[in-house]
């Protein structure tokens, strides 16, 4: 039977590398956009901050938002607990108590990536050696994600890493869909208009959805249909609606797991019946907002139904808690 | 021809395969036979073999450091085997049996009616100033009345040939997870030897554990549960706590995984809720086991552990307090103690002791510090030791103060001559001190292991064949020479 300890370190080693690979991206994105965009008017690198929840945080130490400042607090911060540095830091830790449950390879890419990253961390800050540097996270997650697929028990282990993952994907892609709405120079511009367009292949490009979309949805790219590929598509494995299918299918095959699959599957219909063509901007904002809120309570929920509790509380409950077996 | 006995420099030394002579001792005939024909090449491929399979077996110590996290560090291993006959380990085996069925019954008597003391056998002050004796284990009793389940005893053979059991360790001692590796790192690279000589195996060792565990479950159930419970992976025996649950296939727990419920029951927290735990082979020590019950400050341990062990709930190996019993001033009374018990004569002996606390003992000891090693009563581990004849004056003259302050906290041994075995120096043979450490099991039976791990001071002249100072170890084969 998985320890409850086993099962958190499994989650969150599954959530911190995807939020490592998918802030790689992030950046990746919002670099390719201000390329893009008229010099003189573009949001520059302020909504990144924004968006990965990071402003109070960040306006503690610094009160300008220019590109360096904002790399390296994305990329490289010791004091960010929320940067590609530590969310790699973060995995290692989590798989390094859990070496003789994961693959000895996944520890190796591990240790590897986490070693690369440091290592090489000054060339995220050139705009150079930046798509490289990101470049190379990303593809190192993906070949960890492979050796996993690829070698690793299908039992509740594996399923826990699953979870992590998929709820860390469905929050990361929310919040692709957000810079791209803050980049947005004006609300009421026509979707025709190739700017506009240019920025939503930017964001396909930057989750690897380009070509997908182009298959699926079989027409221009353009803010609507974008936004219902992104949101709803099924097969697509980077979209909000495919990661919590998935994350739903995981909590099917766990014990007891009556109300955090409740939660995910209420957001999964949130999400499929949204009439997403006709959101405003501000609708469509606190649709997200209200995923990520989601996404939450769900992560606490698995928490407090399989993680490890402290003693105290344990104690209080073991009698009617008794014996499972 | 690289390998070859004429001109091995053993002279005042007893050596396990090479006779003074230098001709190979009957049992490592074949062995040295087989050495000799390889060229130095051969050798190189031999080591090269080794090293392999040791890094494709994963066979390693975990050491942390903040910068580079876990680090796999080569674990010191020499190839060639030390060997011993059947017959003469017969021999030993019984004595080992003897002497921890009779050290079981001295610890449940001490936390009971203390008959050896009232009977005047063992002094009432060395029980009061032991540290391993443990107030709070009065009056329990363990399954079996064992509490040492799992002993490792080290052996060292002196210049004349004599085996002596120099220490007794019964609280968690450890490395039988590389006398397992070994034997599959030999048969990996030797597998003709192993063909030509009749080896006695030695890889039951995890079911014989796994039987002696589960056999002291509280519950008479099928499958009862066990658990390794282990400090964690900062501990420099991580290896072989990982290593043996995945050996008996059952968990591997920390102490925050653990939690005793109102109901004095252990439980381990799972993903899918509480579950009973029914034996707990711990690998930590008693003070950091419980912080109710001993140090208050301890997070390794599991609050109520020890309620829980009380009330007949949960079965722990070793039993608390066992320790008791490998106390180096202790071991001084071992012969009396099988004397006692047992009412036979002790069948494999002690190293000759000198209690400090004796006055009549104290006066000698000091007299005769130069020729002595001096030992604390209880550290381990080689640490707080004093060798005479490798001591300064100003250590000797520190060492005799120290005696006098505490006697109670020394004891003397006469320096012994520890035995060598060929060991690969430059594709040569040189002679390394060495040890010797079988494990006994007490459960239903008792079960020896068939030799047990040979430490070997990799460093010339050395005697110290602990891991964290340079040393290494070997594979042993006890061969039987008489039913091949």
């Amino acid at each position: 039977m998985l320890l409850a300890r086993v099962a958190e370190n499994l989650y969150w080693m599954g959530r911190y590398l995807e939020r490592a690979e998918n802030l790689a991206r992030l950046i990746n994105v919002n670099s390719h956009l201000l390329l893009d965009l008229p010099k003189g008017i573009a949001p520059g690198w302020r909504p990144l901050i924004e968006i990965t929840g990071n402003m109070a945080l960040y306006s503690e130490r610094q009160s300008e938002f220019d590109e360096v400042r904002v790399l390296r607090f994305l990329v490289t911060a010791d004091d960010n607990p929320g940067s590609i540095l530590a969310s790699l830091y973060y995995a290692r830790e989590n798989a390094r108590t859990i070496r003789d449950i994961i693959p000895r390879e996944a520890w190796e890419l591990i240790n590897a990536l986490h070693h690369y990253a440091r290592e090489n961390q000054a060339s995220a800050l050139s705009k150079r050696g930046r798509f490289d540097y990101l470049n190379q996270i990303i593809l190192r997650n993906q070949t960890l994600t492979g050796c996993l697929v690829g070698t690793m028990n299908r039992d509740a282990g594996y399923t826990f890493v699953s979870l992590g993952q998929n709820i860390e994907r469905a929050d990361m892609t929310s919040r692709f869909i957000d810079v791209q709405s803050a980049n947005l120079i004006d609300d009421e511009q026509p979707e025709e208009h190739p700017r506009n367009a240019i920025q939503w292949i930017s964001v396909l490009k930057s989750l690897s959805g380009y070509q997908a979309y182009r298959r699926a949805m079989q027409v221009r790219v353009r803010r609507t249909a974008v936004l219902r590929f992104l949101l709803q598509h099924r097969e697509f494995p980077r979209t909000v609606r495919h990661a919590l299918a998935e994350v739903a299918a995981s909590l099917r095959s766990l014990p007891n797991h009556d109300r955090p699959l409740a939660l995910a599957l209420r957001l999964e219909q949130g999400i499929e019946n949204s009439d997403v063509e006709r959101l405003s901007q501000q609708a469509l904002h606190r649709l997200i907002d209200e995923l990520q809120i989601g996404l939450g309570e769900l992560s606490q929920a698995i928490a407090e139904r399989y993680f490890l509790k402290p003693h105290p509380t344990v104690a209080e409950q073991s009698q009617d808690a008794l014996d499972v077996e | 021809m690289t390998i070859d006995c004429a001109g091995y420099p053993n002279q005042n030394l007893h050596d396990e395969l090479i006779d003074e002579q230098q001709q190979p001792r009957p049992v490592a005939r074949a062995l040295l036979q087989h050495l000799a024909s390889f060229s130095d090449d051969e050798i190189g491929s031999l080591i090269a073999a080794a090293n392999l399979a040791i890094k494709e077996m994963g066979i390693s110590f975990t050491v942390y450091t903040e910068a580079e996290g876990s680090i796999d560090r080569a674990w010191p291993f020499d190839l060639l085997p030390r060997i011993m006959a059947k017959r003469e380990w017969d021999g030993i085996e019984r004595g080992l049996k003897q002497r921890v069925k009779a050290l079981n019954l001295f610890i449940d008597d001490l936390y009971h009616e203390q008959r050896i003391i009232k009977d005047g056998v063992f002094p009432r002050e060395l029980l009061e100033n032991s540290q391993n004796f443990r107030p709070q284990c009065m009056e329990v009793d363990p399954p079996l009345g064992i509490w040492a389940h799992i002993c490792g005893s080290d052996l060292v053979r002196d210049r004349d040939g004599t085996v002596y059991v120099l220490e007794d360790n019964l609280r968690v001692p450890s490395g039988v997870s590389y006398m397992l590796e070994n034997r599959q790192v030999l048969k990996r690279v030797f597998p003709e030897l192993f063909e030509n000589y009749n080896i006695q195996p030695v890889d039951d060792y995890s079911s014989q554990l796994f039987d002696t565990l589960t056999a002291i479950s509280p519950r008479p159930v099928e499958f009862p549960q066990v658990v390794v419970l282990t400090p964690g992976i900062y501990n420099s025996a991580y290896f072989e706590h990982a290593y043996l649950a995945q050996q008996m296939g059952c968990e591997l727990v920390e102490g925050r995984d653990l939690v005793v419920g109102k109901d004095d029951i252990v439980y381990m927290q799972t993903m899918a809720g509480l579950k009973r735990v029914d034996v707990i082979y711990r690998r930590i020590d008693d003070l950091f086991m419980d912080p109710e019950a001993f140090n208050p400050t301890s997070l390794l341990g599991v609050p109520g552990l020890m309620r829980a062990w009380k009330a007949g709930n949960v079965a722990l190996a070793n039993a608390p307090g066992a320790g008791v019993a490998d106390d180096k001033v202790v071991y001084a009374f071992v012969p009396e103690v099988i004397r006692y018990y047992l009412g036979e004569e002790i069948a494999l002996p002690n190293v000759p002791t000198w209690l400090c606390m004796k006055p009549g003992d104290r006066e000698y000891v000091l007299d005769h510090l130069a020729e002595l090693v001096i030992k604390p009563a209880n550290e381990s581990g080689g640490y707080g030791m004093l060798i005479g004849p490798h001591a300064s004056k100003k250590e000797l003259a520190q060492f005799a103060r120290l005696i006098q302050d505490n006697p109670r906290n020394y004891i003397a041994q006469p320096t012994l001559s520890l035995s060598t075995v060929p060991t690969l120096v430059d594709q040569k043979i040189e002679p390394r001190h060495v040890d010797l450490r079988p494990f006994i099991l007490s459960g239903r039976q008792t079960f020896v292991t068939m030799g047990g791990l040979t430490r070997v001071a990799l460093r010339k002249g050395s005697l110290v064949v602990n891991s964290s100072q340079g040393g290494g170890s070997k594979d042993t084969w006890i061969v039987d020479e008489e039913n091949r």
